[in-house]
């Protein structure tokens, strides 16, 4: 009974959540004075309206936002603010990239190491952040953003040099060869098996979340570094730079995946911004991973419907990211109106004062 | 020696003065204990805004436009923030996020997406008599925008208005404890509503310069992380009006050294000079952050 009557409630959160966002691009499309009706007939066809656009658009779109959707989980969850997976993703992906390319000869072994070695520069990419935060103090906020940029002109660099293809006429790397690729999916266009990487991971963060020791110092170090710290148990700082360096691995991981299953050579251009919608789709799931793999889902059909709104009926994809600011915004401000509501007891310090 | 170092230093000067618009804006913010991560969206906003607002009343109606659209973003954060009391951050930077997809969206709808470059009316440098004739400096900070000559008027002005007067002592009071503040008969939420509004002003002037004063066109995601600079260079700052303004001069330095490096013909990718800002941040913050102090309450859950 108590089970039927949550499954219910899911339910309508999710039919509430779809129409809502329905309306509120639909609102935007009239203001913006376009035909809402081809618009929103593009977006369904776009995203969910035949099988090869559910599996070739939204699914293939919603691998990264899944991955890079548990790493801003991670992160938030242990109270750091990690705005760097955009970073951590193109990180990883020139690396996996860059070991794909170097040893095309040796198939599946290659492509784990390739697999393996965007973990660790997504990792490494998010562990500078990381250091920079436990020892010198200073916000990830603002060294992840600068992270990102950074990463994003060191993929143009490579992609222009040392990764170059060999006739140097385009900003892009050789092409991986085929023994190197995650294989697609029988019968399923060009979903291919990063999503199988992708559900396990979330199925077992979310698991990890609920019944480990690891999830439980997670949550309490995120819920008050001060109550953690002085009731002993905890190595806030540890517990704090392990979320951090784990969010950065699972970002660096969806930029491998994205790179040995999708578009198979390294690109500038390889993300369209899912480090950011990970944001939007770490938060509508309340940071937790087996929801992220719902709302992961959502945004792989929304940034799916976009692209398909902007080719059939000219409008901006760009309005997709509005909306999913949008979300946020949304978000947050339930959650603190429902905070006031149900206590007035809060948190000092949960927030970003500097760490020593 | 002089003839590379006059143009050196006018680029930096340049550079730096739409950082040091935006920074001196979020310094006041940070002085009530609230930060604004969505100033990288004001900015952006202020330099949509001051495209729309060229197009249609030249360069006067551009910066109005640029402070119009920073000032929308800043209240959209003090909505969020001060009367919801949303996340700081995570508002802000979903308002950042906002920015990017509503300029992008209203450039694409206005303007087309042909890529067409839009010219909008630039305000030219204008030189100060007798101060432009000081040696090697003279013709680097004084044949400069107008816009340049305000920043260099707004950062003694805030410096006097923050040290020396009962308002300014109000504004530092709430950042470092809004409590007492509140008890000793300060209204901290409207100061905080009124520094929120400055501060995303300033935010779209500085975009409004990267428009009006610089690029002369709009292009998506002009601001380029430029709101985030100005947060690391309010550290940088030590919070202080004078220090705020040299981070900014240090920032323009780093990036105008491009153009000084390749006036001697040395030759290095150009990525590394994109890049240079962000990197220099880092090490500044790293550098600066053991040795000052925060506002005590800046970013606290209200």
């Amino acid at each position: 009974m108590l089970r039927d009557s949550r499954a219910l409630r899911v339910l309508i959160v999710a039919i509430g959540t779809i129409a809502a966002l329905t309306s509120a691009i639909a609102l935007l499309l009239l203001v913006g004075g376009y035909d809402v009706v081809r618009a929103l007939d593009a977006l369904w066809t776009g995203s969910v309206g035949s099988w090869y656009a559910v599996t070739s658009a939204t699914l293939v779109r919603a691998i990264p936002l899944m991955l890079t959707g548990c790493a801003v989980a991670v992160a938030f969850r242990a109270g750091v603010f990690n705005i760097g997976a955009e970073g951590q993703l193109l990180a990883g992906g020139a690396a996996a990239a860059a070991i794909a390319l170097a040893f095309p000869d040796t198939g599946r072994v290659t492509l784990l190491a390739a697999l393996l070695a965007g973990i660790l520069a997504g990792g490494a990419w998010a562990g500078i952040a990381a250091l920079l935060r436990e020892r010198f103090g200073v916000q990830e906020v603002i060294s992840t953003i600068m992270l990102n940029f950074i990463a994003l002109y060191g993929v143009s660099l490579l992609v222009r040099g040392m990764l170059q293809e060999p006739t140097h006429a385009y900003p892009q790397s050789s092409t991986i060869a085929e023994a190197v690729r995650l294989t697609r999916l029988p019968g399923a266009g060009r979903l291919h098996t990063g999503i199988l990487i992708a559900l396990a991971i979330a199925l077992l963060m979310g698991w990890l979340f609920r019944n480990s020791a690891a999830g439980f110092r997670l949550m309490a170090v995120g819920e008050s570094p001060a109550a953690a710290m002085s009731a002993g148990m905890i190595d806030v700082h540890r517990t704090r730079t392990m979320a951090f360096v784990t969010s950065g691995a699972l970002a660096g991981l969806a930029g491998a995946i994205e790179v040995l299953g999708v578009t198979y050579a390294l690109y500038e251009d390889l993300s369209p911004g899912y480090g950011y919608t990970a944001i939007a789709v770490a938060l509508l799931a309340g940071l937790d991973p087996w929801r992220v793999m719902f709302t992961s889902l959502l945004f792989g059909a929304l940034e799916a419907g976009a692209g398909a709104m902007q080719r059939d009926a000219g409008v901006p994809s760009t309005l997709v990211a509005m909306i999913e600011a949008l979300l946020i915004l949304g978000v947050v401000a339930a959650q603190a109106v429902r905070r006031r509501r149900t206590t007035h007891a809060h948190v000092d310090d949960a927030g970003l004062e500097p760490t020593t | 020696m002089t003839s590379a170092l006059t143009p050196f230093l006018a680029a930096t000067i340049r550079t730096a003065t739409p950082l040091a618009l935006a920074a001196l804006g979020e310094m006041l913010v940070e002085r009530t204990g609230i930060i604004n991560i969505g100033l990288e969206g004001a900015v952006l906003a202020g330099a949509f805004g001051a495209l729309a607002g060229a197009t249609a009343g030249g360069v006067a109606g551009g910066y109005a436009g640029a402070m119009l659209g920073g000032l929308v973003v800043g209240a959209l954060f003090a909505w969020g923030v001060l009367i919801l009391r949303a996340d700081q951050i995570i508002t802000g930077m979903a308002l950042t996020l906002f920015s990017a997809g509503a300029t992008g969206t209203l450039y694409r709808a206005w303007y087309g997406t042909s890529g067409a470059a839009l010219h909008a009316p630039t305000s030219g440098p204008r030189s100060i008599p007798i101060l432009t004739s000081i040696p090697v400096v003279g013709e680097a900070l004084f044949h400069q925008p107008v816009i340049t000559y305000f920043t260099y008027l707004l950062t003694p002005v805030l410096a006097w208005w923050m040290y020396r007067t009962h308002s300014g002592l109000a504004l530092r009071a709430i950042g470092e404890r809004p409590d007492a503040a509140e008890a000793a008969g300060i209204h901290v939420a409207r100061t905080r509503a009124h520094a929120v509004l400055v501060g995303g002003l300033l935010g779209g002037l500085a975009g409004g310069t990267l428009v009006l004063a610089q690029a002369g066109t709009f292009v998506e995601n002009m601001s380029a992380g430029r709101g985030f600079i100005a947060l690391a260079i309010v550290v940088l700052g030590r919070w202080r009006p004078f220090g705020v303004a040299l981070g900014a001069l240090l920032f323009g330095a780093a990036s105008a050294l491009q153009y000084a490096f390749q006036a001697m013909g040395w030759n290095a990718p150009y990525q590394l000079f994109l890049a240079a800002p962000y990197l220099l941040t880092l090490a500044a913050l790293a550098g600066a952050m053991g040795r000052t102090r925060a506002p005590a309450a800046l970013g606290r859950p209200l």
